[in-house]
């Protein structure tokens, strides 16, 4: 086997009085593809940041080329050729693409910036990605997946000797996730050491060539991908064996309790409607860029929009959106950093935040509030080192439990769910899962919006498909396939169905 | 399963950003002590308390506009122009009426609207029409500040004899030797403090300072809310109007003059986020006193110059702002 580039030897880690990271050994090779996984705070994105020199171990060392290395801080470890793309975005929000990419190191000629080299080079990149992106477009009018795209055109333009990515696939659908690899294989044919982690495991089966599995901040084992199978990655990462993925689906009512007709929002989506029947779980499908989280955000009153929308019969107005979680309708977005959570507030105010007011008025009582975080810490298994910690510094996969269990604290009679496991391990996407089902069960109708096909297939009864703003058809029962809704998603299909 | 210790730990720290203003304040009152031995006496500190009352209670307004990512800098003008349609009034009411206290309880009544106008004016010109706060009230900082020269015409508006005296009480009087500004200031202080902690208008205040979209998305009404921090904030200014006109008993093209930047500065001092997301009622207090505390200081000694006293205050609030950056990327 080559030398290792990228080392880490006994390397602990703690945060303030508590250790997340016990002792972890851990070696990069050259030309290889190693994946690392485990469960939701595991310490995947901190073995990450120690080795790109974001954080210092607490103790052990970290090797470069086999020498012991303390970087003073990841500008010395990306002057070795060390790039790590994160969890969350790094993203100037309101410069242009190719000024992100080029941020701190941009191209000059003499003393002035060289915006045509820059903006070309962004271009070349960008379309090696095969992402149709204007260079010039300020971040903040991009889609999430299309942030991702920008984050990996800025690694891919720095001289990477060791590409580490956290989650780099959990906010891409198929093809992009496609473009992504044969990228990954090209750079591992020139000799570049890949990390990467993800919490779909089929893409790590496919991809990796080693696979690393982290337990509680603990190395549980570490495989050639050629000797393990998916099973056996889950059970070791959640410790047990892992019984099916879905639960059974439950049918859903035939009362329609969510009507939409016709609802258009300028330039994104054009005159979609939908039914949506009582303990039902509907799935909506599609691209990214297809207008579905567009629509689901018109229904939920966070856009301005033309058409109607009505919950039990009653018309609920546009841009309202205190009046629709009233009317018992709540959303939960795709976009946890930007417009789920407030990172620098601690679990309880968020929690709380949708609906304060029910928690004691004029004064918020806060031994209520405390025992709503108990309840919801329990009831969605979240893991965080402290009570009191900031959203920001848990875990991501944790964010995203405590983000559902806010939208779900207003006791919604529907739910829209915007890629409801983003970011989540194998063992809590089951109980999700089995959370959902379990809403419908109970009487509540649920809308998910997938990027992940098995997701859909596995939780829809019936799956509405979204193609360039418009709803390009609708699949029910056996018709439910991974097939259909690629048709459907690509318009290959003939718009029958939707001319009407 | 860390859910078992998660249910325990109550966070115990002792942060240094937290107890900062608190550890300035303690340290200028000791410098003050050292120095005078009349810096403690009754006189002193009431008078001390009473100066930075006016102060105090627009910045305890000005706390909420800040944490909700807002910045108000007309209300000194804005306290000038409400002094000066309040003389105004008074003295005309008091030629068609003959004074008495019914004019007092109309001009009081007035400075309280005309500051609630104010306030209402600036917060729905930015909730609205959306203009940058920072521009909107250096426009209107601009026209108060010309409206009430106008108005005096470049001069001052003086109260009339008999008002003055029978309106002075409210400014020199009080209950057992604390004047009524303190008492006001003390009332509304606990009051902000309070509902900055304890409401949802206050958790809404340092949602959308945090981050707006997130506020919008969690369905709080994120316009209505930044116009009532706006309209509190004139009100407030209205208060302190009332308590201050009956000290002078005028208003000129300089009343009020840079009481925006020291309201601000007592709010940043006191360890809000400029930026908003967090804010401190109590904190603020604190700001607004160190900040009184260094010119007292300097009045009564002769150490250092009074004319220093701008020179000092402004090193103080770029230690406060260093500090708070310090803290806030610890690793
Ligand atoms: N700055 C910090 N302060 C305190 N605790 C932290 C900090 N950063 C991370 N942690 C804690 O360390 C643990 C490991 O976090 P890490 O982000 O490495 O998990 P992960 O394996 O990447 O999980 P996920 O799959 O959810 O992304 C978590 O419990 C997290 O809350
Ligand atoms: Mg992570």
């Amino acid at each position: 086997m080559t030398r290792p580039v990228l080392a880490l030897e006994g390397v602990t880690k703690s945060f303030g009085p508590i250790e997340i990271l016990h002792g972890v050994d851990f070696a990069l090779h050259p030309g290889e593809v190693h994946a690392l996984i485990g469960e939701n705070g595991a310490g995947k994105s901190t073995t990450m940041k120690i080795l790109a020199g974001y954080l210092d171990p607490t103790e052990g060392q970290v090797t470069f080329g086999g020498k012991p290395t303390r970087f003073a801080g990841s500008d010395e470890a990306e002057d070795l050729g060390i790039i790590m793309i994160h969890q969350e975005f790094n993203l100037a929000e309101h410069l242009s693409v190719d000024q992100n990419v080029f941020l701190g190191r941009e191209i000059k000629r003499g003393p002035f910036l060289d915006h045509k080299a820059m903006r070309a080079r962004t271009a070349a990149l960008l379309s090696q990605l095969e992402c149709r992106v204007d260079p010039a477009t300020p971040v903040n009018q991009l889609s999430v997946p299309d942030k991702q795209m920008v984050e990996i055109a800025k690694a891919l333009s720095r001289q990477a000797r060791v590409l580490i990515m956290d989650e780099p696939t959990a906010v891409l659908t198929g093809r992009e996730t496609e473009v992504l690899f044969r990228q990954i294989e090209r750079l591992r044919a020139e000799g570049v050491a890949i990390l990467y982690t993800s919490h779909k495991l089929g893409e790590v089966k496919r991809i990796a060539d080693r696979v690393t599995v982290l337990r509680d901040g603990t190395m549980i084992r570490s495989d050639r991908t050629a000797d393990v199978t998916e099973d056996d990655m889950a059970a070791a990462m959640v410790g047990r064996e892992l019984s099916d993925l879905f639960p059974p689906k439950a049918g859903g009512g035939a009362d329609a309790i969510l009507e939409v007709e016709d609802v258009s929002v300028p330039g994104v989506v054009e005159d979609a409607s939908l039914t949506l029947n009582k303990g039902e779980v509907l799935g909506i499908g599609g691209l990214v860029g297809s207008g579905r989280t567009e629509l689901a955000e018109a229904i939920a009153g966070l856009r301005p929009r033309s058409g109607t929308v009505r919950l039990n019969g009653q018309d609920l107005p546009p841009n309202q959106v205190a009046q629709a979680m009233r009317a018992g309708l709540a959303y939960l977005t795709e976009d946890r950093k930007g417009a789920g959570l407030l990172l620098d507030k601690t679990l309880r105010e968020n929690l709380t935040l949708p609906l304060l007011e029910t928690f004691g008025r004029p004064l918020i009582d806060r031994g209520r509030e405390e025992a709503a975080l108990d309840r919801a810490i329990d009831d969605f298994a979240i893991r965080a080192p402290e009570r009191g910690m900031k959203v920001g510094d848990m875990s991501g996969g944790n964010q995203q439990k405590l983000l559902l269990a806010k939208t779900l604290l207003p006791d919604p009679q529907v739910v829209i769910i915007d890629e409801p496991t983003r970011g989540i391990d194998i063992g809590t996407k089951q109980q999700i899962y089995t959370l959902i089902a379990k809403l419908a069960a109970e009487g509540r109708s649920i809308i998910v919006i997938s990027s992940e096909m098995p997701e859909l297939i596995g939780l829809a009864g019936r799956v509405i498909v979204m193609h360039a703003g418009r709803i390009a058809g609708e699949l029910a029962g056996d018709a439910v396939t991974e097939g259909n809704i690629v048709r459907l998603a690509m318009g290959m299909d003939d718009q029958k169905d939707s001319a009407a | 399963m860390n859910t078992a210790t998660l249910r325990q730990t109550r966070r115990p720290k002792v942060n240094l950003a937290v107890i900062a203003p608190v550890v300035a304040l303690v340290v200028l009152v000791l410098i003050g002590i050292a120095m005078n031995p009349n810096f403690l006496s009754f006189a002193n500190v009431t008078n001390v308390l009473a100066r930075s009352a006016f102060i105090g209670i627009i910045a305890i307004g000005m706390t909420f506009v800040i944490t909700s990512g807002g910045l108000d800098l007309s209300v000194g003008s804005m306290a000038a122009f409400v002094a000066g349609l309040m003389i105004l009034v008074m003295n005309l009411l008091t030629e068609s009426m003959g004074g008495g206290l019914p004019v007092i309880l109309i001009g009081i009544a007035l400075a309280l609207f005309a500051g609630l106008a104010a306030g209402f004016i600036n917060g729905i010109l930015i909730t609205r029409a959306g203009i940058e706060a920072f521009i909107l009230t250096l426009g209107t900082m601009g026209i108060y500040r010309s409206l009430v020269t106008w108005l005096a015409d470049g001069g001052t508006l003086s109260l009339g004899y008999e008002m003055r005296e029978m309106y002075r009480p409210v400014y020199y009087g009080g209950i057992m030797g604390i004047s009524w500004p303190i008492i006001v200031f003390a009332a509304l202080a606990i009051l902000g403090e309070i509902v900055m902690r304890h409401t949802a208008f206050g958790r809404h205040c340092a949602a959308i300072g945090s981050n707006e979209k997130v506020a919008r998305y969690s369905s709080v009404a994120v316009l209505r809310v930044r116009l009532m921090t706006y309209v509190m904030l004139g009100l407030l200014v209205g208060i302190a109007v009332v308590m201050y006109v009956p000290r002078l008993g005028s208003a000129s093209a300089t009343t009020g003059l840079l009481w925006e930047l020291e309201a601000i500065a007592a709010v940043i001092i006191g360890g809000t986020l400029l930026k908003g997301g967090f804010g401190r009622v109590w904190g603020t207090v604190v700001g607004v006193l160190i900040l009184s505390l260094i010119g007292n200081l300097l009045n009564l000694t002769d150490f250092v110059s009074p004319y220093l006293n701008g020179a000092i205050q402004g090193v103080v609030i770029i230690l406060a702002v260093v500090l708070q950056r310090n803290t806030g990327t610890a690793r």
